[in-house]
C-alpha cells in the first residue's frame, strides 16, 4: 500500500502535458468510442473477473469507475487532469503508466485522447447497449421521404444524411430478383418468375414476388440452414468413432417451423423444453432432440463425469450463443473477463441441463438412446396389429395352469437331484462344431482323419506357425458359457507333430477380457509376461508327448477363474510346429452342469426347502418353468416369432434422439473447469444474474422450460435483438452489430443501434412473428439497393456500415450446390428425410474407425438433393462443402467465414456433382431451339446468371464451343467418357460431341465467379 | 492417376496462366486487368499469403516442420525412457503413491501392476542417448535428434488428445498449429497448398482420427490442412473430369478466367481478382500435384533408404512425400502414422509398428542433412500421449503424465536429452514439457513469438498457447 502511495506522489511529479487534437471537440460516445476501448485493454485485470483483479480496481461497473482509491478519483468527471485514470494512462512513468508496458494488448495514443475528452466532456456512463432492455425509439425525419418505403428505411437514411451521404439507386430487375431469390430460398429464380416479374408493371410487383418467395417451401429450407449451423445441428456424434446418429427429424422440424412462420418464443420453447411442455406431441419431443445435438463420445476408456462436464459446457456455450448472442461459455474457468457474467452463472446456467437423460460415454453402434421412435401411419398400424396378437398369446402363456404346477413339483425334485450330484464328468464345449455362439478369430481349420489327426467325432483343429511365430484361433462372447465350479478344470486333446513341434503352447479363457492363460513348453509367449508365473501367464510345465493324443488339463483356479465367474471364450495359441486340437471342455460335477444355463435367483429359490420358500422364489421358479415346460413350447416359439415379427418391423421405423427429463444430476462450480474437483460449491438452474431473473419460480427448481420462458421474455434484453441482428446478416451480408456471436463488451457497438432496437421491439410486439421481420427487410429500399461499389463510397466506409448499397458476397456453400444441380435440371424438391450422400472422394472416410467406414453415393434422386441435406460427418465433412466454408458443426456458428481459395476452384473444376450438373445444363442448352451456337450462348447466360452475355463474352464460349466440338470430334471416347459422369448417365438422343463441346460451355458457366456470387 | 503427356505438362508448367493469356489474348481482359489500376491494386493484394508477422519476434531458425505424428500413443517406456527399476517391479502392485486420483482411461477399477520394459535400451552416437531395440535405424540419428523424455499433455483419450496436440485446446473450432503458421508466416510454396497432411496406418488399433486436427478453425478457410493422398485422388478434385484431359481443362480455365476478368473490369469487385489468382493455383496444382507424386525421379537408392514403394501408401512413402514437399517450399508438412495404440501385445505391436516406421523416420532426417535442409527444417516424432508403466493386460493403457517425442533440426541440439520421468516412467518429474511448452517453442524456432500471434474471435483475442506456455530455450541450438 505503501508502494502505490509512492507511485502516486512520483506520477504527480512527472505527468505528461495533455495535446489536444481538433478532433477532441466532438462529443465521444461512451457506448460508441469508450466503453470498447475499456473492454479491450482494461478488464482483462479491472473488469468482472473477481480473481484477475487488480488493485481492486474495476471499470466495467459505474461504481467501480466512479470509486476512489486511497482518496483520488479514479474519474473525475470533466477534470481529467484529477482524474488518476487519465494519470495512469498518460504517464511516462513505466512502473506508473497504464497498461503496463508488457501488457498483451498496448493501448494507442488516440484512444488515450479518447478516454481523456471522453473524461473532459463529463464522464457520461451508460450501460452495455445489449443488458439495457430495447424501447421502440421514434423513427426519425428524414428529407427524402419518398425513398422510405418503410420503417427501416428511415433509420438508414437518417444516418445516411447524417454523413451527407445518398442512398444508391434500386438494383435492375433481373439483379433484384436473383438476389431476392437467393436469400429467400436459397435458389435461382425460375425462367417463369424471372419472365413474370420482368413484366408486372404493377406497383406492388416486388412485395408480391417477396411474398412469392416466403410462401415456397425453400424458404424453410433456406432458414433452416442458418439455423442447423447455429445449432450444430449433424448426422453424426462428433467424437472419436463418430457414429451415426439419427437426427433428421429435427433439421425438419425446423424447416417446418420457419415454413408455418412458427412464432419464435413457441420455438424456443419447443427446443429448449419441448418435452416439457403440458402434453408434449411427438413435433415437440423432436424439436427438444435441440438439448442432445452436443458432441458426444463412446470411445473406450472415456470416464463419464469427463465428458458429462464436457457436455454441459458445450451446451451453455450453445445456448447463449444462439439465444443471446452471449459468450457465458467464456465463464467456465473463471469469472468472465469483460461481461459481467461470473463462474457460477455458468455452471447455475448449465445445471438447467442437468435432468437431461444421457450417457456421459455412449455405447457404441447404438441408437444413441433416448430416442423417440416415428412410424409413418401404415407402421403404426402393422405395429399395433403385432402388439395385440403378441399380447393375445402372452396371456395364454401367463395364463394358471394347475397341470404346470405338477409337473414343475416333478421338475424340482429332479433337478434338485441332479443339482446335488457331485460325480465328476466331462463336458464337452466344443468338439467337430463351432455352435456355441459369439464371435471367432484364427483359422478353426478343419481335417479329417484323411487330412490328419483325429480324436473324437469326424474331425479336428489343425493349426500350424512359423517358427518362432504366434499363431492362434480363438472364440469369445459365446452363447453358450461355461459357469465354473469348484475343482473345475478346462481341458483340451491335443497331438503335437513330432516332425515340427510347437516351442510352447497355451490356453486362454475369455471373461470381460483375456487375462487366464496356462502355457506347456517354452516361456515365448508373451501374454501376461514372459518370466512371470501368474494366473495371466501360468506355467504347466514342458511340453507334452508328441505324436500321440494327450490331454491338456488347466484347473480353472490356477488360472485364476474362480466359482460362479463365466467363461464365454478360449484361445488356443502355440508358438511355431503344427498341432491338432481336438475336443474342448470342462472336467465338472454333474451338479455344475445341471447348473449351467439357469439363473443363480432360480437356483437360490430352488435349493430353498418348501417349508420356507418365499412367494416371490415360487414366482421365480414359476417363471422359470413356464420357460422351458415342454406344455408351453408352442405358446413359446409364437412368441419367438411374433418378437422377431416386431423387430422386423420396426426396423424401417424412423427414430430420433430426444430429451427425456431424469433426476438431475448434481451440478458444482468446477475449479478451472476441472472435473476431478468435487469441492465445489453445489448450484442449482438459475440465470446470470446481473440481468433481471426468472419469475414464478420461486422456491422449486427451475426447469429448462423456465430458462426459455426468460429467454422470451420482455425483460430480457438480448434475445429479440440477437435473432433481428442475424437476420439483418442474411439480407445485408453483414450484422448490424458486426460480431454476431457477441452482443457483449468486446462485440461491436451496433452500426445504428436505434435500428437495431426498433426492429428487436417490432419483433417481440408482432408475436416473434419471424415472417414479418424478413418480409420488412426484404421490402425495404435499404434492401433493393445496388450492390455497386463506387470508389468514393468504398474509401468512404469501407465495409458499408452505413448502408449507402447493398454488398455483393459469394453464396453459401448448398446454394452453391444447388444452383448447380437447379441450372442441370437434377434437383430434386423433396422437402426432408434421411441425409443424402452425394458423390465423395473415394477413401474419404478411411480414417474413421469403430466401426470401419464405406461410403455408398446415392444413385436415385437422393444424389440430387438440395446442398442441406448432405450427410453431416462431423469429423470429415463433405469436403465440397468444406471447401465453400461449410462449417463441421462441432460447436455453434453464427456466421460463415467466405474464404476464396484453390480448392474452390477445384471442386467446381472437377468434382463429379458439378461435372454431371454442366452436362445436364448441356443437354438443356442443346434442347433449345435456337438456330445459333450463340443463340443458345445467350440463352445459357440467361438461365445462369439472369442476364445477356455481352459480345465479347459471346464471342469467348463461342469460340470454346467451336474447339471443343472440333477437339471432341476427333476423340469420340473422351466425349462417351464425359457423357457417362455420374449417375444420371448419357442423356438421351443427343449427339455426344456436341454433348461435350456444350459441356465444356456450362463448366465454364459454373466456375464463374458471378454464378457462385448474389449481387 | 491420369498419366499426363510430359510435353503438356512442361508446357503448361512453363507457360502459367497470366503469362499465356497474356500472349494468347493480346489486348484482351487480362492486359486490361494488369493494367486496370483498382484491380491490379486488387490483384496484388490477392497474391499469395505471406503472413500477418512481418517482421520475425526473434531470428527464425526454421523455414518448415514436418512433423512425425504418431497417432495411437506410443509407449515412451519401449521406445526412448529406459526405466531398469520398472523390469525389477515386474508383475508387482504399481505403488498407490503414483496412482492415486489421477486420471485412467481403460484400466478404471482394475487391479494396477507393473510392467517391465518388453525390449532392452542400449547407448547410441557420441551422445549415448538410450534408445530401445526396437529402433535401430533412430537409433543411428541419436546424434541428431533431441529426446525430450518430459512431456505432458492434459487429455488422456485419442480425440481429445488429439485435438489438444494440434490445436492447444480441446474445444472444437480452434486453429490446428498447422493453420496458425500459416496464417502467421504464409507459404513458401507458389504451386501446392502451405499445410499438407498425409496418413498411413498399422501396427496397432487403427484409432480414427478427424479433420479438425488441421482445419483453420477460426481462421479463414486457406489455411486449412490440405489432405495428401498416396493412393487415390493425390488432392481431393485434383484430376481432371474422365474425358476432358489436360489441354481441354486448360481451355476451360482460360475461358473462366477471360470472363472472370471482364466482369472484374465492369463491376470493380477485388475479389473477382482474388477468384482468378485462385483459379491460377489450382490449375498450378493439378500439374504439380503429378509432379510431386511422381516419384520417378527419386534414384533407386533413395527409395531402398527410405523403405519406400511408389503407390504403396506406406508411412515409408509419405516421408519421401514430405522431403519433396519440404523442397517445394512447403510451410507445414504433417504424417499421421495410425498404428500405436497398444493396450494388449504391446511386446510384438511395437516391433510392428516401429517396423513400418523406424527406418523412414530415420532416412528423412538423413537425407534432409544431406541436402543441408535438416538446419532449417524441424522433424518432430511423437504421439498424442504415451502409456502407462502399468499392464493392461500384455499392453499398456493410455498416459498423460509423462512420455516422450523428439526432435531434430531447425534450430534443435541434437544428440541431447531433456527432462526425465520418474524411476517408473510415471510422472514427468525434471524440467517438464506441456503441450503449450512445445508449441511455444516451435512457434520461437520460426522466429514468432507464440504470445504475439493472436487472432481476434467472438471478442477475444486467441492464441496457439492459450493463455500458457514456455520456451523451451535449454535445447536450441
Amino acid at each position: 500500500m505503501k508502494h502505490r502511495l509512492t507511485l502516486f506522489i512520483l506520477a504527480a511529479c512527472c505527468m505528461a502535458p495533455r495535446v489536444l487534437t481538433a478532433a477532441e471537440t466532438d462529443p465521444v460516445s461512451f457506448i460508441n468510442d469508450v466503453r470498447p476501448i475499456l473492454s479491450d485493454k482494461c478488464y482483462a485485470c479491472h473488469g468482472p473477473d473477481a480473481n484477475q483483479r487488480m488493485a481492486g480496481l474495476r471499470l466495467d461497473t459505474k461504481e467501480g469507475a466512479f470509486a476512489e482509491t486511497n482518496g483520488y478519483a479514479v474519474i473525475l468527471p470533466g477534470d481529467p487532469d484529477n482524474s488518476v485514470l487519465v494519470q495512469r494512462l498518460r504517464s511516462d512513468d513505466p512502473d506508473f503508466r497504464m497498461p503496463p508496458p508488457h501488457a498483451p494488448r498496448p493501448i494507442t495514443s488516440e484512444q488515450i485522447d479518447t478516454l481523456t475528452e471522453w473524461v473532459r466532456q463529463g464522464a457520461v456512463w451508460e450501460e452495455h447497449w445489449a443488458y439495457v432492455p430495447p424501447k421502440r425509439p421514434a423513427q426519425p425525419q428524414v428529407q427524402n421521404e419518398s425513398w422510405a418505403s418503410n420503417p427501416i428505411d428511415r433509420f438508414v437514411l437518417a444516418r445516411l444524411e447524417a454523413e451527407g451521404l445518398q442512398p444508391s439507386t434500386e438494383a435492375e430487375k433481373r439483379a433484384l430478383i436473383r438476389r431476392l431469390a437467393f436469400d429467400l430460398t436459397g435458389l435461382p429464380p425460375t425462367p417463369e418468375e424471372t419472365g413474370a416479374f420482368m413484366n408486372d408493371a404493377r406497383p406492388n410487383a416486388y412485395e408480391a414476388l417477396v411474398d412469392h418467395f416466403m410462401s415456397k417451401s425453400a424458404y424453410g429450407e433456406r432458414m433452416a440452414t442458418h439455423w442447423l449451423d447455429l445449432v450444430r445441428y449433424a448426422d453424426t456424434s462428433g467424437y472419436h468413432s463418430d457414429e451415426n446418429v439419427s437426427v433428421w427429424p429435427y433439421r425438419d422440424y425446423v424447416i417446418r417451423a420457419f415454413n408455418e412462420n412458427m412464432p419464435y418464443d413457441r420455438f424456443t420453447r419447443e427446443n429448449l423444453a419441448g418435452d416439457l411442455l403440458p402434453n408434449a406431441t411427438v413435433e415437440q419431443r423432436v424439436a427438444s432432440a435441440f438439448n442432445r445435438l452436443n458432441q458426444t463420445t463412446a470411445e473406450g476408456g472415456a470416464q463419464a463425469k469427463e465428458y458429462h462436464a464436457i457436455y454441459a459446457a458445450d451446451r451453455v456455450r450453445a445456448v447463449s450463443t444462439v439465444w443471446m448472442g452471449a459468450t457465458v461459455g467464456c465463464a467456465q474457468c473463471h469469472d468472465h473477463k469483460f461481461d459481467p457474467y461470473t463462474a457460477k452463472d455458468f455452471y447455475s446456467f448449465a445445471a438447467f441441463f442437468a435432468d437431461i437423460e444421457e450417457r456421459g460415454v455412449y455405447r457404441g453402434r447404438s441408437k444413441w438412446e433416448p430416442i423417440i421412435d416415428l412410424p409413418t401411419e401404415e407402421q403404426a398400424k402393422a405395429l399395433a396389429e403385432i402388439d395385440a396378437e403378441i399380447q393375445r398369446f402372452q396371456e395364454l402363456y401367463d395364463e394358471d395352469r394347475p397341470e404346470l404346477l405338477t409337473q414343475r413339483a416333478e421338475w424340482e425334485a429332479e433337478t434338485q437331484a441332479r443339482l446335488a450330484s457331485d460325480k465328476r464328468i466331462d463336458w464337452v464345449w466344443i468338439d467337430d462344431k463351432l455352435d456355441v455362439g459369439g464371435k471367432t478369430e484364427g483359422g478353426w481349420t478343419a481335417v479329417n482323419a484323411e487330412e490328419g489327426q483325429v480324436f473324437r467325432g469326424a474331425s479336428s483343429w489343425k493349426q500350424t506357425a512359423e517358427t518362432g511365430q504366434l499363431t492362434q484361433h480363438l472364440f469369445k462372447e459365446a452363447s453358450r458359457k461355461v459357469k465354473v465350479g469348484k475343482g473345475d478344470s478346462f481341458y483340451v486333446y491335443i497331438w503335437l507333430d513330432p516332425e515340427n513341434p510347437p516351442a510352447a503352447v497355451m490356453l486362454q479363457f475369455h471373461t470381460k477380457g483375456w487375462e487366464s492363460r496356462a502355457f506347456w513348453g517354452e516361456d515365448v509367449i508373451e501374454y501376461g509376461g514372459i518370466g512371470t508365473d501368474t494366473p495371466a501367464h501360468r506355467a504347466m510345465g514342458p511340453l507334452p508327448a508328441l505324436g500321440e493324443w494327450v490331454r491338456l488339463e488347466a484347473p480353472a483356479e490356477a488360472v485364476g477363474l474362480k466359482p460362479g465367474v463365466e467363461v464365454n471364450g478360449m484361445a488356443f495359441t502355440q508358438v511355431g510346429g503344427t498341432a491338432y486340437w481336438d475336443e474342448t471342455g470342462v472336467q465338472t460335477t454333474e451338479g455344475q452342469i445341471a447348473r449351467q444355463g439357469i439363473p443363480d435367483n432360480t437356483l437360490k429359490a430352488l435349493s430353498a426347502p418348501l417349508a420356507v420358500r418365499t412367494a416371490a422364489q415360487e414366482e421365480t421358479l414359476d417363471a422359470y418353468y413356464r420357460s422351458i415346460a415342454p406344455e408351453l413350447s408352442l405358446i413359446r416359439s409364437e412368441l419367438d416369432a411374433l418378437r422377431k415379427r416386431r423387430a422386423d418391423a420396426s426396423k424401417d421405423v424412423a427414430f430420433c434422439i430426444t430429451t427425456v427429463s431424469g433426476p438431475p444430476r448434481i451440478m458444482r462450480i468446477l475449479d478451472r473447469g476441472d472435473w476431478q474437483d468435487d469441492a465445489g460449491e453445489v448450484v442449482y438452474p438459475n440465470t446470470p444474474t446481473f440481468l433481471p431473473g426468472m419469475r414464478g419460480v420461486n422456491l422449486r427448481r427451475a426447469t429448462r422450460l423456465d430458462l426459455a420462458n426468460w429467454i422470451v421474455s420482455r425483460d430480457n434484453p438480448m434475445t429479440a435483438r440477437a435473432f433481428v441482428n442475424r437476420l439483418w446478416a442474411v439480407f445485408f451480408g453483414e450484422g448490424l452489430s458486426r460480431v454476431l456471436d457477441d452482443l457483449g463488451a468486446q462485440g461491436e457497438p451496433p452500426a445504428n443501434a436505434e435500428l437495431l432496437d426498433w426492429l428487436a421491439v417490432e419483433f417481440m410486439d408482432s408475436g416473434w412473428n419471424v415472417k414479418h421481420i424478413v418480409r420488412l427487410m426484404a421490402t425495404s429500399s435499404a434492401y433493393r439497393q445496388s450492390s455497386r461499389e463506387e470508389e468514393a463510397l468504398r474509401e468512404r466506409d469501407p465495409y458499408n456500415r452505413l448502408l449507402a448499397r447493398q454488398s455483393a458476397r459469394r453464396l453459401d456453400a448448398e446454394m452453391i450446390r444447388d444452383n448447380a444441380l437447379f441450372l442441370s435440371g437434377l434437383l430434386s424438391t423433396k422437402i426432408g428425410g434421411p441425409s443424402a450422400r452425394p458423390y465423395q472422394p473415394k477413401g474419404y472416410y478411411s480414417n474413421l474407425n469403430f466401426p470401419k467406414r464405406t461410403y455408398a453415393h446415392d444413385a436415385d434422386e437422393n444424389q440430387y438433393r438440395r446442398g442441406l441435406y448432405t450427410h453431416w460427418q462431423r469429423t470429415f465433412p463433405h469436403p465440397s462443402m468444406t471447401a465453400f466454408d461449410a462449417p463441421s458443426r462441432q460447436e455453434c456458428a453464427a456466421q460463415r467465414s467466405r474464404s476464396n481459395t484453390p480448392t474452390q476452384a477445384l471442386v467446381l473444376l472437377n468434382d463429379p456433382t458439378y461435372v454431371e450438373a454442366a452436362k445436364g445444363f448441356a443437354a438443356r442448352i442443346m434442347r433449345y431451339e435456337a438456330e445459333t451456337p450463340e443463340a443458345r450462348i445467350a440463352w445459357a447466360y440467361r438461365q445462369a446468371l439472369s442476364r445477356a452475355p455481352t459480345a465479347e463474352e459471346t464471342a469467348v464460349m463461342s469460340s470454346l464451343y467451336a474447339k471443343h466440338a472440333a477437339s471432341y470430334a476427333e476423340d469420340a471416347e473422351g466425349a462417351k467418357a464425359l457423357a457417362a459422369v455420374g449417375a444420371s448417365g448419357a442423356p438421351e438422343g443427343l449427339n455426344a460431341v456436341e454433348l461435350a463441346a456444350w459441356t465444356s460451355v456450362a463448366r465454364v458457366l459454373l466456375n464463374l465467379h458471378e454464378t457462385i456470387t448474389r449481387y | 492417376m491420369q498419366k499426363l503427356d510430359k510435353r503438356v505438362r512442361d508446357s503448361l508448367t512453363r507457360r502459367t496462366f497470366l503469362g499465356r493469356t497474356l500472349t494468347g489474348m493480346g489486348s484482351l481482359a487480362l492486359g486490361s486487368l494488369l493494367r486496370h489500376g483498382s484491380t491490379a491494386q486488387a490483384a496484388s493484394t490477392a497474391e499469395r499469403w505471406r503472413g500477418v508477422i512481418t517482421e520475425p519476434h526473434v531470428a527464425p531458425k526454421a523455414k518448415r516442420i514436418i512433423h512425425l505424428c504418431m497417432a495411437g500413443g506410443p509407449s515412451h517406456l519401449e521406445t526412448y525412457d529406459y526405466k531398469p527399476k520398472l523390469g525389477e517391479m515386474n508383475g508387482k502392485p504399481m505403488p498407490e503413491s503414483f496412482t492415486k486420483g489421477q486420471p485412467i482411461a481403460q484400466l478404471q477399477g482394475r487391479a494396477l501392476t507393473c510392467l517391465a520394459p518388453q525390449h532392452g535400451f542400449q547407448r547410441h552416437g557420441e551422445s549415448g542417448q538410450q534408445i530401445s531395440d526396437a529402433f535401430p535405424h533412430i537409433a543411428q540419428i541419436a546424434d541428431d535428434i533431441c529426446i525430450v523424455r518430459s512431456m505432458v499433455t492434459e487429455q488422456i483419450n485419442h480425440d481429445p488428445a488429439h485435438t489438444f496436440m494440434n490445436t492447444g485446446s480441446v474445444i472444437a473450432g480452434r486453429p490446428s498449429m498447422g493453420s496458425w503458421l500459416l496464417y502467421g508466416l504464409g507459404s513458401e510454396s507458389e504451386n501446392l497448398p502451405g499445410f499438407v497432411v498425409l496418413i498411413s496406418a498399422g501396427g496397432g488399433q487403427d484409432q480414427p482420427i478427424a479433420t479438425r486436427q488441421w482445419h483453420s478453425g477460426f481462421l479463414p478457410g486457406q489455411f486449412q490442412g490440405v489432405q495428401l493422398n498416396s493412393t487415390g485422388d493425390p488432392v481431393y478434385y485434383v484430376n481432371s473430369p474422365n474425358g476432358v484431359g489436360m489441354e481441354r481443362q486448360g481451355d476451360i480455365v482460360e475461358a473462366s478466367q477471360r470472363l472472370n476478368a471482364m466482369l472484374g473490369d465492369a463491376v470493380d469487385d477485388p475479389s473477382i481478382a482474388a477468384r482468378i489468382q485462385q483459379y491460377e493455383m489450382a490449375f498450378r496444382m493439378q500439374t504439380s500435384v503429378p509432379e510431386l507424386m511422381d516419384m520417378s525421379d527419386e534414384p533407386q537408392h533413395v527409395l531402398d533408404m527410405y523403405g519406400a514403394k511408389p503407390g504403396d501408401g506406406s508411412f515409408a512413402s509419405n516421408c519421401l512425400f514430405a522431403r519433396r514437399l519440404a523442397e517445394r517450399g512447403v510451410r507445414f508438412i504433417q504424417l499421421y502414422h495410425r498404428g500405436w495404440d497398444h493396450h494388449g501385445g504391446i511386446k510384438q505391436g511395437i516391433l510392428t509398428s516401429a517396423k513400418l516406421v523406424d527406418k523412414a523416420s530415420a532416412a528423412l532426417v538423413n537425407d534432409l542433412k544431406q541436402r543441408g535442409m535438416l538446419e532449417d527444417t524441424l522433424v518432430v516424432w511423437g504421439g498424442e500421449f504415451g502409456r502407462t508403466p502399468m499392464a493392461q493386460g500384455s499392453g499398456r493403457d493410455h498416459h498423460i503424465k509423462g512420455f516422450s517425442m523428439w526432435m531434430a533440426g531447425g534450430g534443435v541440439q541434437g544428440g541431447v536429452s531433456y527432462g526425465g520421468t520418474d524411476e517408473l516412467g510415471y510422472n514427468a518429474v525434471k524440467d517438464v514439457v506441456h503441450v503449450h511448452d512445445f508449441h511455444a517453442t516451435m512457434l520461437h524456432l520460426f522466429g514468432i513469438n507464440h504470445e504475439k500471434l493472436v487472432y481476434r474471435f467472438q471478442g477475444r483475442d486467441f492464441r496457439l498457447t492459450d493463455v500458457h506456455g514456455r520456451v523451451v530455450s535449454e535445447i536450441l541450438v
